[in-house]
């Protein structure tokens, strides 16, 4: 199992970043474009969505690769 | 054992009747989000405009966790009671304040960024009150019925939206529209204050935790409590899997369920809003009692158990679900009663409406805005069967909210301890429910407008519910291969 919860930590920190990129590059940048009303959705996924998954969950992955919830 | 029992359930009474008018303060913003635009935010103004949107889709809800991370410190440096009375005297305050603001006619600019600044302190306070609760009551709990106590606190956020939405229809019942239009939408906003008064008045009265108690006798408080849980590695591992593990998942089953089930019928559905309204109120009403029997269900067989299994059954039910609500409300495959189809010409105004065999009608409200273009409102009334239907799917929403929602902040406050307790179990609660959950009908009603625009889609009413059901996904396979299932912990 500890096994398992290490290897998954690196599909965590995959995630994390592709998460963060499509949010990044496929959502907020076209409503940037677009401007007006647009913008609201624009900056929750450019100043919260975006980096709250990519760095949280990057952050989950790293330590469940280093092990540190082989015990929990 | 007589008076320990009393005590225990002023204990709960008390801090659930604040938690439950702090949930109250924060739904009528959104209740009557419509009337507070026409008010504070004129549509020929793009910032006024941009505000609102701003105002009320994002901003009470982001700004939760700043509130977890500002009173949760509190909380763990002065104690819990103080701090959930300052957080429950702010959302009061605030509340009030909205009620006596002056229209954007009277005080122009000023009356939306007055109204989006109290919004904020709304979700600043709502940010800090829920830790303190859940944590008050859990360190008052017996270890072995902590999931029963302290899931009282967790009826409060259903118990809230009805009440909000009761007041709100019995204002708007007791007076004429155009006295509602012109005054009356104040009245919710202002009663608030009464509420606040007595809630604060029960909760003079009540002792700090024993558990803080102890600790700051011994001397064991934290003195910097945000270092702690989050600059240090052993409590911020626990953080993030409190997060990607549970609240996440537990924040979307619930504002799907609750909120999202609200947006769809409102705005995709396009069914009328006081039935809308009845169905989600009885609906609530009738689902609330599970998140007592869940709570005490996860004292006997734990809490992971039943979060993960409420987050599993909601995965594979959203689509089927909604799909059918949207089928019980549509109308294209009704027969039109012959010879009720009527168009009414008035000014700039077109109304076509029609009935069908089975009771329900349709009426579109078409208004030309400008010369090339032209607003369309639409809304369907269905037949009380139907109603009772979309009862019945909103009682299985509700279902799998309260199985995910009921046993939570037993096992949050299991997860930390007393000196970081407040500040480490707020923040993850706050980003899985504020940010991950409160967004959701936001997005998801955004990402059907898209599909719908896009046309390609066979079911483009469906494509909102992509955003819970992938990110409930990563959260149950976290859930399932990270957390320990339960031990009886003691605090």
């Amino acid at each position: 199992m500890n096994l398992i919860k290490r290897i998954l930590g690196i599909v965590w920190i995959g995630l994390g970043i592709g998460a963060g990129i499509y949010l990044i590059y496929f959502q907020a940048v076209p409503l940037w474009a677009k401007g007006g009303n647009d913008l609201v959705p624009a900056i929750i996924y450019t100043f919260v969505l975006a980096p709250l998954i990519s760095i949280g969950m990057s952050l989950f992955g790293y330590y469940a690769f280093q092990g540190e919830f082989d015990k929990i | 054992m007589q008076t320990k029992k009393q005590s225990l359930a002023y204990i709960i009474s008390a801090s659930s009747v604040g938690t439950l008018i702090e949930w109250y303060d924060f739904y009528i913003f959104g209740s009557l989000a419509t009337v507070l635009s026409t008010k504070f935010f004129p549509t020929d103004n793009p910032t006024a405009a941009f505000l609102n949107t701003l105002a009320t889709f994002a901003a009470g809800f982001v700004v939760r966790p700043f509130g977890a991370l500002v009173f949760g410190r509190l909380g763990d440096l002065i104690g819990r009671k103080y701090t959930f009375m300052v957080t429950l005297m702010l959302m009061g305050g605030a509340t009030f304040a909205i009620g006596l603001i002056p229209s954007y006619a009277t005080i122009g600019a000023w009356a939306p960024i007055l109204v989006l600044t109290l919004r904020l302190l709304q979700g600043l306070a709502l940010g800090g009150e829920y830790g303190g609760a859940a944590t008050y009551v859990a360190e008052h709990a017996p270890p072995e019925r902590r999931g029963f106590f302290t899931s009282w606190i967790q009826t409060t956020a259903t118990l809230g939206l009805v009440i909000s939405l009761a007041v709100i229809m019995l204002t708007r019942a007791s007076l004429s529209k155009e006295a509602f239009d012109d005054y009356g939408w104040r009245i919710p906003f202002l009663v608030s204050i009464i509420m606040v008064l007595v809630s604060l008045l029960i909760r003079k009265n009540m002792e700090e935790s024993p558990m803080f108690e102890q600790a700051k006798m011994e001397g064991k408080i934290s003195k910097n409590p945000l270092k702690e849980s989050f600059g240090n590695k052993l409590n911020l591992k626990y953080v993030l899997l409190a997060l990607f593990g549970a609240t996440m998942g537990q924040g979307l089953v619930w504002y799907t369920g609750q909120f999202y089930a609200q947006t769809f019928l409102l705005k995709i559905c396009n069914l009328d809003d006081i039935q809308t309204n009845m169905i989600l109120v009885i609906g609530l009403l009738l689902g609330t009692p599970l998140f007592v029997i869940f709570g005490a269900l996860s004292d006997k067989i734990g809490r992971k158990g039943i979060m993960m299994a409420g987050m599993i059954i909601a995965i594979f039910s959203y689509r089927p679900i909604f799909d059918q609500m949207y089928k019980t409300v549509d109308i294209t495959h009704k027969t039109v009663v012959p010879g009720s189809e009527k168009m009414i010409l008035s000014g700039k105004t077109t109304t076509v409406s029609k009935e069908f065999t089975d009771g329900s009608s349709y009426k579109n409200v078409i208004t030309e805005v400008s010369t090339d273009k032209t607003e369309s409102k639409i809304t369907i009334k269905i037949n009380k069967t139907d109603q009772w239907t979309l009862i019945g799917y909103v009682f299985c929403l509700i279902s799998f909210v309260t199985m995910a929602y009921g046993p939570i902040a037993a096992f949050l406050v299991e997860m930390f301890p007393t000196k970081i307790r407040y500040t480490s179990m707020s923040l993850p609660y706050h980003i899985g429910n504020g940010v991950f959950g409160g967004l959701m009908p936001a997005i998801a009603t955004f990402l059907v407008s898209n599909a719908n625009a896009a046309g390609t889609l066979e079911k483009p009413y469906l494509e909102g519910l992509n955003y819970p059901i992938a990110l409930i996904s990563v959260c149950v396979v976290i859930g399932i291969i990270y957390i320990k299932s339960d031990k009886k912990a003691s605090l």
